[in-house]
């Protein structure tokens, strides 16, 4: 299917565009046009894509492979199945808020904005297709490097510090994987005499438990650093704070999503056997990032930090699911990873706003904003709602079938699990109380507050709730779609269009 | 047919607060109640035409969607309609209707009232998914989503930050017990693979925990002991929310439940002792709290604590329909008196304290009448009131299951007709401390009509056999529930109904008009009722404070001091070899020499 | 011919290394450095002779002539730098002052 590479090719080059038609002295409004011209071309094609995808022919629903580096035996080899599809979708969706609602706080220089945005969208669409290990890698390192720069030219006060931790952590844990990368590929080529980096060969690998381990735990780190789990999450509450609205919406919705695909393909189908033995270290992890971050985001001042440190809250719900070990845990992580995209990347347009608004993002100076911001009050009170898991919304969905999965290896963490969906009530309502809520603050004047939310963004948000909605009172397309399909699956055969 | 319009009971109003949200305020406040109020009054008629026609032993399936289907689990959206859910529906639609309608008077000048009936009329939708639901996940749906209207509705006037944090209170009391019947629905799923009722209670998985865990959900949503904290600062909602939500409807859920997956629980005697003991002890304390509240909504919200404490006996007890006939009854009366105390609340500049009211029966003679036709049926006054038979009733059954049950019941008994009657002779009676103002308008006075009538007489539809021999509840219930039990000697009745009238003439005695009006003892026990026994400080003091404080402590993130430690680490090596780097050049010639010894003697060295 | 042994060859070399190592270290005069210096060298290319006598090969005074050419080279552009340190008007020939230059 040529189609896969053209989805990751039609981002860059519309961030091409859009960068060289905003290159001219006079300021325009052509890269946006591009921009929004691109996304949507995009979501064509990536419609086209489902729509022809080999449905009931097997679990892998797309393939395309050239030869790229023949002698180190490296391909441009991309398969696509269930789980990637999904996550194509929320890339694609996401990317609209973004482009959309981040026109306020860019300023000059849109184009160089805009071609980071959708260099990042390329970078993680590669990363959802790739399945060759090196051609991974190589997208994986591709979204990190323009977030960096969106961070460290768009972001808020402290936004040196933020973007350095950013790539320091995505790269020692990249570095890490990369290792782990070579070590497979050698054993392979020393147990066989083939050199490949293709996902599907190296498989077949016959590796001691000892070192299966060690390689899983190279990618483990990796994606753990990206998901994040806790102790490892320490990136992300600095960077989602200080990165701009957009930037916040793709690291919170897209960017952390690469981890929980990463660890559901090259962690716990590539090494299943040392996924298993490692199933308790996990699920230890997973409640205590659920606990943590909820614990955390309680304590908070910030509202993007309190949003940022809520995230590593849900997304130990992922890490529970895809270490659960059953296609229904493994399902619900999915669900949870897209409701998690929706609700909190719309939570970031959010508290982006209100920071473009009032110029703080410390909710001890806000207070009773539904007065004057009475749209951006209620949507931000659908989503926290969302958020805190109501039974109707995707993220209940996805908890739900996540903690159920984990009832039945360990009832004990799936208590833990559940005291969880206390604590984020907890902050949800907090934050809700704190920010929208209550008397008008002292600090500075809601009555000057700036204009509430218009046309364009109700429109965008809306269709974001609308989503939530559906997913959660009918997820069946998604959990049918989301089981990914395994190296040994029957593979769609390569001479396919 | 019949199964169309179960599916338009629950679609009116879903549908009206989509138009009520949606219109964000832009509508007028006329076309707003005709709306509010419209839809749920469509779903009554609706009801009352579904309730006639049901054929009633056989119940009404009515699947909707399937929800999740997953490898060894599915769970589908899906009404059900047997006679229990049937008496819920009449409840909430009828009930809903009546206190839908007082509240487009009592909410008239509200410039947020758009906001207001959509958020009613979706928690009437809610509660309508709860009871019809036929699997514990969708019925779980209408759980939380009760839960969360009745946070968005205490918190209704969020001006007032001690609103937003009762409504917040309120939420997350409740989410705890919701976690708990969660992790018993996981539990009941991982056994059964199913969360379908019927099967479920076709061969109930007796289960000790996922019985007490279920338990645990009923506790928190019915506010009883020891997650009843939320219920008297739940009253910062306006009263039609009182009225509704924390008085009929929401807050029986958790007996609803109980009712609903009874085999579930009678499996299990540990925790039907539990439930009766929670039922018991709540109902005493509840009451001793309501005897010295000053606030009229507070006693109200104590009373009905104390209430669904007689429901939880009742159900302890095994007797079920006793439970859910006094469900009903209490639904009607207890809406009544907070219709009633809402009305005096407008009249009275928004006063809540009794003591600044005083002599209003004169005032305003038919609030007074519904007051007292209210508070005569929750003193369960013999023979005229709806109290008194659902009342007797869980006396009955109390006495069947231990003896001691029910000494406890009638010591309730007597303490509740003595605090509702000391309310009754210190607001209506008396010297006159407060002006009234207004009238009470005619959508105010309908409802209070209708439900003053029904607090009298609605007891009528089951009575026992030594006053006459109608069962239509019971009969109409046995389906699910088998026969009841047989009644017990007659002086049982007897004492059942002199208990209440002696309450009445202690209250006479203590609180009657032109005496001196009895104050208690303003000792340590008094205090202790007045904040309910101390709970809110244990729990603060144990649990929300030690947690906020760490979670403080904690604000800038530990694992963020490993990072830093590593760069601190980092950044201090690099300084300490940039120092070798001095520019002396006999410096560098002597570590060049170190260096070159150090090599030669690694190279001599085997 | 073979009045010194190729063992006191090196055992001259070695003191007259660490003569001159010495004098590296301890001296701040920039031409006493120099100077050192130079004594190593030859220290080495002795080595190298006694090295070349005791086993006759060539190389070592192959690399003696190489050292004596290094040793050329490197006091021509030792002197120079003096001498342009010199004219650019530093009045000192202390070396522990080096670390001050600027430009």
């Amino acid at each position: 299917m040529i189609a896969l590479p053209a989805l990751v090719l039609l981002p860059a080059i519309g961030g091409l565009a859009a960068w060289l038609s905003g290159q001219g002295d006079r300021p325009t409004h052509l890269p946006w046009w591009v921009a929004i011209a691109t996304i949507i071309l995009q979501t064509v094609l990536l419609l086209v894509v489902t729509l022809t995808a080999g449905f009931g022919t097997g679990p892998w629903l797309g393939h395309f492979s050239i030869p790229w580096i023949p002698a180190l035996g490296i391909a441009a080899r991309m398969d696509m199945d269930g789980l990637s599809l999904v996550l194509l979708w929320l890339t694609t969706l996401l990317s609209f808020p973004c482009v959309i609602l981040s026109a306020r706080d860019i300023g000059e220089r849109p184009g160089l904005f805009l071609l980071l945005v959708l260099t990042t969208i390329a970078g993680v669409d590669g990363v959802f297709l790739a399945t060759d290990l090196f051609l991974f890698f190589f997208f994986w390192e591709l979204m990190l490097v323009p977030m960096y720069v969106l961070i460290l030219r768009w972001g808020h006060e402290d936004r040196r510090r933020a973007a350095i931790k950013f790539f320091l952590f995505t790269q020692g844990s990249g570095l890490l994987m990369l290792v782990a990368i070579l070590g497979l590929v050698i054993l392979h080529w020393r147990s066989t005499g083939t050199l490949t980096f293709d996902y599907f060969a190296l498989a077949d690998t016959v590796l001691t438990p000892a070192t299966a381990m060690a390689l899983m735990l190279g990618f483990f780190i990796a994606f753990a650093v990206k998901l994040p789990v806790v102790p490892l999450h320490v990136w992300l509450p600095d960077t989602h704070t200080q990165a701009p609205t957009a930037g916040s919406v793709l690291l919170a919705g897209i960017l952390l999503k690469t981890g929980g695909y990463g660890l559901i393909r090259f962690v716990v189908l590539l090494f299943p056997d040392a996924a298993a033995r490692f199933t308790p270290v996990a699920l230890a992890l997973g409640v205590a990032g659920i606990l943590y971050g909820a614990w955390l985001s309680l304590a908070q001042d910030d509202m993007k930090r309190l949003i940022a440190y809520s995230s590593v809250s849900h997304l130990g719900f992922v890490l529970l699911g895809v270490f659960s070990g059953s296609p229904m845990g493994m399902r619900g992580a999915v669900v949870q990873m897209v409701a998690h995209g929706l609700s909190t990347g719309a939570l970031f347009v959010i508290a982006g706003s209100l920071q473009d608004r009032l110029h703080t993002r410390d909710m001890r100076r806000m207070g009773g904003l539904w007065q004057a911001l009475p749209h951006l009050s209620s949507v931000a009170l659908f989503f926290a709602i969302a958020s805190l898991g109501l039974p109707g919304m995707g993220n209940f969905v996805g908890e739900f079938l996540v903690l159920l999965a984990t009832w039945r290896i360990s009832p004990p963490t799936a208590i833990l699990g559940a005291a969880g969906l206390v604590l984020s009530a907890v902050y949800s309502l907090t934050m809700i109380g704190r920010a929208f809520l209550g008397p008008p603050a002292t600090g500075p004047d809601p009555d000057h507050a700036g204009p509430d939310f218009g046309v364009r963004q109700m429109t965008v948000l809306g269709l974001t709730m609308a989503l939530l909605l559906v997913l959660g009172t009918y997820p069946q397309p998604i959990l049918d779609l989301s089981l990914p399909a395994g190296p040994h699956a029957t593979q769609p055969e390569a001479g396919r269009p | 047919m019949d199964a169309l319009f179960l599916k338009l009971i629950v679609a009116f109003p879903l549908l009206a607060a989509a138009i009520l949200l949606l219109s964000a305020g832009r509508m007028p406040a006329r076309a707003t109640c005709v709306i509010g109020t419209g839809s749920v009054g469509l779903s009554a008629l609706m009801a009352a035409r579904v309730a006639t026609h049901a054929t009633s032993p056989a119940s009404l399936h009515v699947p909707l969607w399937s929800w999740m289907r997953v490898e060894g689990f599915s769970t589908r959206i899906a009404f059900t309609l047997d006679p229990l859910s049937l008496v819920m529906m009449l409840v909430v639609t009828f009930v809903g209707f009546l206190i839908l309608l007082y509240a487009c008077g009592y909410m008239r000048d509200d410039p947020d009232i758009a906001r207001f009936f959509g958020y009613m009329t979706l928690f009437v939708a809610a509660m309508l998914v709860l009871v019809f639901s036929s699997d514990l996940l969708s019925l779980y749906i209408g759980w939380e989503g009760v839960g969360i209207c009745s946070y968005l509705l205490i918190g209704f006037w969020h001006i007032d930050s001690a609103n937003v944090a009762a409504a917040r209170k309120a939420f997350i009391v409740t989410r705890i017990g919701d976690a708990a019947m969660l992790c018993g629905l996981l539990l009941l799923a991982t056994r059964a693979g199913t969360l379908e009722i019927a099967p479920l209670l076709a061969a109930p998985p007796a289960s000790a925990t996922a019985a007490f865990l279920l338990l645990g959900g009923a506790v928190a949503k019915s506010a009883q002991a020891p997650l009843q904290t939320w219920l008297p600062d739940a009253m910062a909602g306006p009263t039609p929310v009182s009225a509704l939500i924390h008085a009929a409807t929401m807050v029986t859920a958790g007996v609803y439940l109980i009712a609903r997956l009874h085999p579930l629980f009678a499996a299990v005697p540990a925790a039907m002792a539990t439930v009766a003991l929670i039922g018991l002890v709540t109902l005493l304390l509840a009451a001793g709290s309501a005897l010295v509240q000053t606030d009229i909504k507070r006693i109200l919200a104590y009373s009905t604590m104390s209430q669904i404490g007689y429901m939880f006996l009742a159900l302890g007890a095994g007797a079920w329909q006793a439970a859910i006939f006094h469900l009903v009854t209490h639904a009607v009366f207890k809406a009544l008196l907070f219709m009633a105390a809402g009305a005096v609340i407008l009249r009275v500049h928004h006063r809540q304290d009794i003591y600044q009211m005083g002599g209003l029966a004169r005032a305003m003679p038919g609030v007074f009448a519904a007051f007292l036709a209210g508070a005569a049926a929750l003193a369960g006054l013999p023979l005229l009131t709806a109290g008194f038979y659902s009342k007797e009733m869980i006396l009955q059954g109390a006495w069947h299951a231990n003896p001691l049950l029910w000494a406890g019941a009638l010591l309730g008994a007597l303490a509740t007709a003595v605090y509702i009657f000391r309310c009754i002779f210190i607001v209506f009676f008396g010297p006159r401390h407060t002006d009234p103002t207004g009238r009470t308008g005619a959508t105010m006075a309908l409802p209070l009509l209708c439900l003053g009538i029904l607090a009298l007489v609605g007891g009528w539809i089951d009575m026992p056999d030594a006053i006459a021999p109608v069962h239509l509840l019971s009969r109409l219930l046995s389906p699910l529930f088998g026969a009841p039990t047989a009644e017990g000697p007659s002086w049982l009745l007897w004492t059942g109904s002199l208990v209440p009238l002696a309450g009445v003439g202690l209250a006479w005695l203590l609180w009657r008009p032109r005496i001196r009006a009895f104050t208690p003892p303003e000792d340590a026990v008094a205090r202790l009722a007045r904040t309910g026994w101390g709970f809110d400080t244990l729990y603060d003091t144990l649990v929300v404070r030690p947690f906020v404080a760490l979670g403080r402590l904690n604000q800038t993130d530990i694992c963020d001091r490993l990072s830093d430690a590593t760069a601190a680490t980092a950044r201090a090596g690099g300084r300490m070899l940039g120092r070798m780097q001095s520019g002396q050049v006999r410096r560098y010639a002597g570590w060049i020499a170190a260096g070159t010894i150090a090599a030669l003697c690694l190279g001599a060295w085997p | 011919m073979s009045t010194t042994s190729p063992a006191q060859a090196l055992l001259l070399a070695a003191v007259l290394f660490a003569t001159g190592m010495l004098g590296v270290l301890a001296r701040r005069n920039l031409l006493l450095m120099l100077m050192s210096i130079e004594i190593m060298l030859n220290a080495a290319a002795l080595a190298f002779i006694a090295a070349g006598a005791r086993w006759h090969a060539p190389q070592g005074q192959v690399m003696f002539l190489m050292i004596l050419s290094l040793a050329a080279a490197e006091a021509a552009i030792g002197l120079a730098i003096i001498l342009r340190l010199h004219a650019a008007g530093r009045p000192t020939l202390d070396a522990d002052t080096g670390n001050r230059l600027k430009g």
